[in-house]
């Protein structure tokens, strides 16, 4: 790209590609999630680490209501195919269907996170707590933070179906829809890693 | 600026090749719930892999298509791809640990 270029999409409001001819906030989110496996891959090697390590206290056969979990994750998965319908209605310019398709996914978000919230309050009540053993301090610190991550995708799935209500969201705007996207998908694969690794393979 | 138009294209996957994803991912998990119910039969040497392979297929359909990694610049895989080896290797890491402590591996 010349200087002229990059001078002229400055001085127009936008930012210039990188190299890679893709935008800095793309590739900052590519980045972001890239050490977001990093992340979760350390989470769920503890929570392996101490698969065994029970104290005493109930085990994952114990506790683990699948049937319930199965229900949980078919919705998240659901959830992606709402998000890419939602882009796919932005980018022909379909304001309503990204509308409608936006505030879908954030609804199966938020009904994973009261299946989960309903979860823990289960788990709490018997007796398998934070504290309980380093295999229930795994499980809580992995499945909560996930939760956290659904939580924040929740509120911008949320922000810009208000957003297009006040016209801020088009068109022209649909790589910011791709971003939140992006990490709407990544949430719900490591949530495919966890329904095998945590709650399937161990029970199974 | 170096030429990556060829890396940079948007062919997004129309919205029936979307449903279709979205079908064979709904397969996939009733597939992994049936082998969870047919565990005892089956036996873990069975289940096991069965429900790996069906994890890796479903983690490749969400980030090939949904999050267009088949259609992105090469940049953004492999970015995705150094971050998943770091995870790997941390998985590593601990499986050695597993093997060579006492207590022996936690699954």
């Amino acid at each position: 790209m010349s200087a002229d270029t990059a001078t002229a999409q400055v001085d127009a409001g936008h930012h210039p590609p990188t190299n890679f001819g893709i935008s800095n906030e793309k590739l900052g989110m590519w980045t972001f999630i890239g050490s977001e496996c990093l992340f979760f891959g350390a989470m769920i090697s503890t929570y392996l680490l101490y698969l065994n390590r029970t104290n005493g206290g109930p085990t994952a056969l114990d506790i683990y209501d699948i049937p319930f979990t199965s229900a949980s994750t078919f919705i998240l998965l659901m959830s992606s195919l709402g998000m890419v319908l939602a882009l796919d209605a932005l980018q022909r310019g379909h304001m309503r269907g990204f509308r409608v398709w936006t505030l879908t996914t954030a609804m199966l978000g938020a009904v994973f996170l009261a299946g989960q919230i309903y979860e823990f309050t289960i788990f709490v009540e018997e007796g398998f707590k934070l504290e309980t053993s380093p295999f229930s301090s795994s499980f809580f610190m992995l499945t909560g933070f996930h939760g956290i991550h659904v939580t924040l995708g929740v509120v911008m799935l949320v922000a810009l179906w208000a957003l297009s209500l006040g016209g801020k969201i088009g068109p022209d705007k649909s790589e910011t829809v791709e971003l939140v996207g992006l990490y709407w998908h990544f949430v719900d694969i490591v949530w495919i890693v966890i329904f095998t690794v945590i709650y399937l393979i161990p029970v199974g | 600026m170096a030429d990556h138009s060829e890396e940079s294209h948007h062919d997004h996957p129309s919205r029936s090749t979307y449903l279709e994803i979205a079908g064979i991912l709904a397969v996939m998990t009733t597939l992994e719930v049936l082998l969870y119910v047919f565990r005892e039969p089956l036996g873990r040497e069975i289940t096991v892999p069965l429900l790996i392979i069906f994890t890796v297929g479903k983690f490749v359909l969400v980030g090939a298509w949904f999050m267009h990694l088949r259609f992105d610049a090469k940049i953004l895989r492999r970015l995705f791809l150094g971050g998943i080896a770091l995870a790997a290797a941390i998985f590593a890491v601990v499986s050695a640990d597993w093997f060579l402590s006492s207590t022996g591996p936690g699954f």
